[in-house]
């Protein structure tokens, strides 16, 4: 891992992603609406959320960084530590479960040689379970960055991750 | 394998391909055959807008809450509030007139999809619905509150808006009527709490989901302090053809004993023959939905017992499958109607796994800001843990009632827990023998957790 989770480096914010930001502020009638819109906007340039980007955000919208981390660290979908190049979510609610999402995990599992929640040491997959993705007819589904698939079968995993380079 | 490559929408289903009226089916019969988005032109060319157009011209705003309180439309997100009565609650005092209409769109209950399919297939008529809601409530403002996996509903939603804006169904001086409404879609970042109406208003204003306490209702103090109405996506888009076909046609769309009004989207998951979500009249019995819609069992495999509406309401029976589909239909054999989209868990599947399952759901998406969800909730997962893998004591099963009584209705903050206990409750009750096998017979017996009432 070559990544060091506490950066020492001063931080800042490309110009994109502050004006971004700043575009966000009005559509709210207050600002720290937009706290968790700009989270998804550095994570998405950068794939995660590092610390300095906590108080960059509370800079702009004039709230705490507190309160920034705090929102940061609540919602499931933001990452406060590096992920892959690719996320994969594996919808676990019941009824991927009766659809054995179980083996479908393993699968995922045994190939990249990670957990749930881990990322491969490559940097190319990282696997998090999900809530239900709403395909319940073609259950067990997973998403793959933003793509979602159903009927995926345990045999069928390594076709599906061929893709993802 | 469906795969996003393939350009059908995920929700593409059996909503698409049943035969469809505009008088019987007036939420799908716009659906197209090969499940592609209903754009504009195509909206209004199916009669779209035509009610919001009636609407602005010849209602009042006072006939627009009277239109859809008289028609007995319930809230379609699972706990079927009545809609109208929640719209009369904004207040009548003109001096508070910031408002907003927030579209409860944070789909996340599991083996729920309902709203999906709206959202990437109708944008439109949830656009529409939205409009004369904002228009009866005197909201100037809308937020559509995506949860942020349903990417091809935010962009389908986007596209939507901007084709209303352009057309002059969004933004200034909406159809000549001098009412204005900004409508924008807010993606959110994860975490089913936020389904909660208050702690949706949490979210929105950039804080952690934390459910807020009622009283004040949202009605008088939500978003940024404003009077706020939150209704689901599935129950704005029915004020369309309320308002469009009037309450005589609507009530006459739910079948003889339903004491709920209209159709309601339904569905049936698990290992049936044909899993899928069709718009049906309330009324509908269980075994209609099954055996004719879902087609039944797989080949191979029997129906065990089936739960009628999400991860937070009980339990049935085959036996229970005559139970009509409305609210008091289902409240007859002992749980909740839920969102109305069904699942069968079949003869393979032992009740203790699903529950541990389904309960390490629920922990997992506890806001933790009340002590008997975040705590209970996690002791109910390791003990349903030990008995599914043998290792169970002598109490366990007591200690679980226990915690289904303790984290009940009216005990916790909000209804998440209450959510969490109900399938669990009922799952002991139809399938003790299956929580006892996991019991170890060597183990010592303990005395039984006690319980100390609040």
């Amino acid at each position: 891992m070559t990544t060091t989770l506490i950066q020492t480096d001063r931080f800042t914010l490309s110009d994109a992603e502050r004006s971004a930001i700043e575009h966000e502020l009005h559509h709210y009638e207050d600002s720290r609406a937009a706290s968790i819109e700009a989270l998804k906007i550095v994570q998405k340039a950068r794939g995660w959320v590092p610390d300095g980007a906590i108080a960059a955000i509370g800079e702009i919208i004039g709230i705490p960084a507190s309160d920034v981390e705090g929102v940061a660290t609540f919602y499931s979908q933001i990452f406060r530590q590096p992920v892959g190049r690719h996320v994969i979510r594996v919808c676990d609610s019941m009824v991927c479960y009766i659809g054995g999402h179980e083996s479908v995990v393993s699968s995922i599992q045994q190939q990249l040689g990670i957990g749930l929640g881990q990322t491969t040491a490559d940097g190319r997959f990282t696997l998090l379970p999900v809530c239900c993705l709403g395909n319940c007819d073609k259950a067990p589904a997973l998403m793959i960055d933003d793509h979602t698939f159903g009927d995926v079968q345990a045999d069928g995993v390594a076709k599906l991750l061929e893709a993802y380079v | 394998m469906t795969s996003a490559s393939t350009n059908r929408l995920t929700s593409f289903g059996p909503a698409n391909s049943i035969a469809r009226t505009p008088e019987t089916h007036p939420l799908t019969w716009r659906l197209r055959d090969d499940a592609q988005p209903v754009w504009l032109e195509e909206y209004q060319a199916k009669d779209g807008y035509a009610a919001a157009r009636k609407a602005f011209a010849d209602l009042s705003q006072d006939e627009i809450v009277q239109t859809v309180k008289d028609s007995g439309l319930k809230g379609r997100g699972g706990a079927g509030f009545p809609t109208g009565v929640k719209w009369g609650l904004m207040p009548k005092d003109e001096s508070m007139n910031i408002r907003y209409l927030l579209c409860n769109a944070d789909e996340m209950e599991p083996n729920t999809w309902k709203d999906r399919m709206l959202m990437e297939q109708l944008p439109h008529l949830l656009i529409e619905g939205m409009l004369i809601s904002a228009r009866a409530l005197k909201a100037y403002r809308g937020y559509i509150f995506l949860r942020g996996e349903y990417v091809d509903a935010a962009a389908n939603l986007n596209r939507a808006v901007e084709e209303a804006k352009a057309a002059g169904l969004l933004g200034k001086n909406i159809l000549g009527s001098g009412f204005d409404f900004e409508l924008f879609v807010h993606t959110g970042a994860g975490r089913y709490i936020c389904g909660e109406e208050t702690a949706l208003i949490n979210s929105l204003e950039g804080r952690r989901a934390n459910p807020r306490s009622k009283p004040p209702f949202p009605a008088a103090v939500g978003v940024w302090g404003k009077p706020t109405c939150v209704n689901n996506v599935e129950t704005l888009c029915n004020v369309p053809a309320i308002v469009g076909n009037g309450i005589e046609w609507y009530k006459g769309l739910a079948r003889p004993g339903s004491e709920d009004m209209g159709t309601k989207l339904m569905g049936f998951s698990g290992k049936v023959k044909n899993p899928g979500l069709w718009e049906l009249p309330f009324g509908v019995t269980g075994r209609e939905l099954f055996e004719d819609y879902a087609g039944g069992m797989r080949d191979g495999f029997t129906l065990k017992a089936w739960q009628p509406g999400g991860a937070g309401t009980g339990f049935l029976l085959p036996e229970h499958l005559d139970a009509q589909m409305y609210a008091g239909g289902i409240a007859k054999v002992g749980t909740r109607m839920g969102t109305g989209l069904a699942m069968a868990v079949d003869n393979t599947v032992n009740m203790v796994g699903l529950l541990r399952n389904m309960e390490e759901f629920f922990a997992r998406e506890s806001c933790g800001f009340c002590t008997p969800c975040r705590d209970g909730l996690p002791w109910s997962v390791k003990v349903l843990r030990a008995i599914e893998t043998g290792k169970g004591q002598p109490g366990d099963i007591e200690t679980l009632e226990g915690l289904v009584n303790f984290l009940g209705p009216g005990k916790t903050f909000c209804a998440h827990a209450p959510g969490a206990v109900e399938p669990l409750g009922s799952a002991i009750k139809y399938f003790r023998p299956e929580f006892e096998a996991g019991i170890s017979r060597s183990a010592a017996p303990v005395a039984p957790v006690q319980f100390v009432s609040a």
